[in-house]
């Protein structure tokens, strides 16, 4: 393996060296940002080259009104809160899940399956599903709607902030941020949507996209991968996570999404309103969608005040930069939720260290 | 003596009164048997030859009471122990105070006074004194346990955190994490849950033998809660110097990585039950380590890193498999299972 490295860690310096300029790479999965933390990859990289942590994270991108909203839900005494366990720590206007008097009516499930089970243990109350993440969880949200659907489990909601990547990626480029030259692309959401679904971004937008998994040693040659580009004036699109993705993803999965989601515009933290780039709910499923159910309207939140993550997400500054890191801001005490999720920038950064630390 | 199978504890089992007093004499005396206890004084006489002694206490409380590799009894002797054992004592007897929930079943408590037992006599550590309480309902979680113990200080342990310079080594006597995954997928319900097994285990006998047989240690520590990163970072604190660690030389058990990866813990950061880090001089490295793997709690120990100079801030580093470096920060709170 470390011939390997070796190989790319060489090509990663030559090339840099030719390009003679700042190179700004974006991931755009939290399981990057964490692997390429934990691997101690950046202490390793050529002084030129940055890595961003984009838009990848989940809990990250949500945007504050969608926290305000299940923040509301958990006030009424006929709800149960589904959520997965990091989102009970990110902070809405006022407090979070874990912090709210209201905490009796949170549950922490570990699947979009436990949540079912939650609203067929408890008929006499509303149990809403906080359902977050992009392509790789939605497809589990899809499947139990569709059961809570033939079951009739009709005290069943979900309150989808699914989110779609590829349209983040293209809202980047086209407003918050030209600086970035590349994008090291998901393994398991492309295995979901496919590698061709990154056609765009190299075709319209000239940038290459090399999709890896999250093992080091793939993060490291995939990023080789991109300074060749680079560094030869080209955009390709390519995987190296081998017979897992293919170009056109897992059509069975896909067909579930489809099925009972369809895009429509939303919120993401940091980047604003984003066409077509969330899941919504289906009107033949709207009985579950908790939108509907309570009569909630999504309006943009406001971001808390002096937390940068909007900033951090776009990949225009990075953790340290902002006033509050390490400071007012830390995995215990988090005023983002980067630094709540242990898949956020800020959480990363502050827990493995960055380039400066060493 | 059977017991009925729903017998369970009352309140008044605590109350001082007759019911107590069975509690005692047809439960808990025939699992601890040792004639200190058995004298039933309002606290024990020990006799013990001249020199110091280390003193300690702990709390057990764990969910679930049994879980592979142990329970809640066996947890609270090998803990006491632990905490003896590395401050380069031999551990000579315990205390045990229970607190039950009123309900509790016999049948269960049976079980925990047994491995209790069982792990003393194995350990040749006396149950001396103890007392127990009982709570209503729902406010204990079952049961609580707190155990204290003494222990002879060895007249060749000389440890202390001030002693360690740059240069000395690290070991560790085996795998890392496997109390803490198995508590934790057993309590989630994953499914490869079987295949971990906590490492619960009574330390002092290798200790003992490796300050006794060495003469190069200098400091001990048990890495529980917080795990190998606390261990390390409230050594670097202390001692007011950095660590330098390999990754490729910390010994993980695979199951209790996949498990790790796949609910988002970070395994160093994780509670073991039967591990101590050891900061020995350069040169009596390699002998702590044959000492450590000759005995069947050390198999797997490793020399997994060094004290180096600190820079201006005393940092737990990791050199990584594909030889990058990074930090490894003190554990903060309780990590939540993150989403996909
Ligand atoms: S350090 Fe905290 S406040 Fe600053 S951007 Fe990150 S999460 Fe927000």
């Amino acid at each position: 393996m470390l011939d390997k490295i070796k190989k790319s860690q060489d090509i990663l310096a030559s090339t840099c060296e030719a390009l003679g300029r700042q190179i700004n790479i974006m991931e755009v999965c939290g399981t990057h940002t964490v692997s390429i933390f934990r691997s101690g990859i950046r202490s390793t990289l050529p002084e030129g080259l940055r890595l961003l942590s984009g838009p990848g994270c989940p809990v990250c991108v949500t945007d504050q009104s969608y926290i305000d909203i299940v923040l509301q839900l958990a006030d009424r005494d006929d709800c149960i809160i589904a959520t997965y366990g990091d989102m009970i720590r990110v902070p809405g206007k006022n407090g979070s899940l874990e912090t709210k008097q209201t905490k009796a009516n949170t549950k922490v499930v570990l699947s979009s399956e436990d949540a079912l089970q939650l609203a067929k243990d408890n008929p006499g109350k509303n149990v809403v599903f906080v359902a977050v993440g992009f392509e790789t969880t939605a497809p589990a949200t899809a499947v139990v709607v569709k059961e809570a659907a033939v079951e009739s489990i009709d005290n069943f909601t979900i309150l989808s902030g699914h989110k779609l990547v590829v349209p983040a990626m293209k809202a980047l480029l086209s407003g918050k941020n030209h600086n970035i030259d590349a994008f090291l692309c998901p393994g398991h959401v492309s295995a979901i949507i496919g590698s061709g679904a990154f056609v765009p971004i190299v075709e319209d937008f000239k940038r290459p996209c090399v999709v890896a998994g999250f093992e080091p040693l793939q993060i490291i040659e995939a990023l080789a991968e991109i300074c060749r580009q680079l560094s030869a004036g080209i955009a390709e699109l390519k995987s190296l996570y081998g017979a897992v993705v293919t170009g056109q993803g897992n059509i069975v999965a896909q067909n579930i999404i489809d099925e009972c989601f369809e895009p429509a515009d939303g919120y993401w933290r940091g980047l604003g309103k984003i066409e077509k780039s969330t899941l919504k709910l289906k009107e033949s499923f709207s009985r579950f969608d908790a939108f509907k159910r309570f009569n909630i309207a999504e309006i943009p939140g406001e971001e808390t005040s002096g937390c940068r993550c909007g900033e951090v997400l776009c990949g225009l500054i990075e953790p340290p930069d902002c006033s509050l890191f390490g400071k007012n801001c830390t995995p215990l005490k988090p005023i983002g939720p980067c630094m709540v999720s242990s898949e956020g920038a800020c959480a990363a950064w502050f827990k493995y260290g960055g380039q400066e630390r060493n | 003596m059977t017991t009925d199978k729903n017998d369970r504890i009352l309140l008044a089992h605590g109350g001082g009164g007759q019911l107590s007093d069975e509690l005692i004499r047809r439960h808990i005396l025939p699992k601890l048997e040792n004639k200190t206890l058995t004298a039933l004084g309002d606290s024990a006489k020990l006799d013990v030859d001249s020199g110091s002694l280390c003193f300690t206490t702990d709390s057990y409380v764990v969910k679930p009471l049994f879980f592979n590799g142990g329970d809640i009894g066996k947890l609270a002797v090998c803990g006491t122990i632990n905490d003896l054992a590395v401050a380069g004592s031999r551990p000579l007897a315990l205390s045990l105070s229970l607190i039950i929930e009123d309900g509790f079943e016999f049948e269960l408590l049976d079980k925990i006074l047994e491995s209790i037992g069982q792990t003393a006599r194995s350990n040749n550590v006396d149950i001396v004194t103890g007392d127990t309480k009982t709570v209503e309902a729902g406010a204990a979680d079952g049961i609580f346990i707190n155990t204290a113990g003494i222990g002879i200080r060895l007249a060749a342990a000389e440890l202390g955190v001030e002693k360690i310079s740059a240069g000395d080594k690290i070991i560790i006597n085996g795998t890392i994490g496997d109390h803490g995954m198995t508590i934790i997928s057993q309590r989630e319900g994953i499914k490869f849950q079987s295949r971990l097994k906590s490492d619960c285990a009574a330390l002092a006998g290798l200790t003992c033998e490796l300050l006794e047989k060495t003469s190069g240690i200098k400091f001990m520590r048990d890495p529980t809660r917080g795990g190998l990163a606390a261990t390390l970072n409230e050594i670097a604190r202390s001692g007011k110097k950095s660590i330098e660690i390999n990754e490729t030389d910390i010994p993980i058990d695979k199951t209790v990585q996949a498990a790790a990866d796949m609910l988002g813990f970070d395994v160093f950061a994780i509670a073991n039950e039967g591990k101590f880090v050891a900061v020995v001089s350069p040169e009596s490295a390699e002998d702590c380590l044959k000492i450590c793997r000759n005995h069947p709690l050390g198999k797997k120990a490793s020399i997994i890193g060094q004290i180096i100079q600190t820079k201006d801030f005393p940092l737990v580093e990791l050199i990584t498999r594909i030889g990058g470096r990074r930090i490894v920060q003190m554990p903060y709170g309780r990590e939540l299972p993150r989403i996909c």
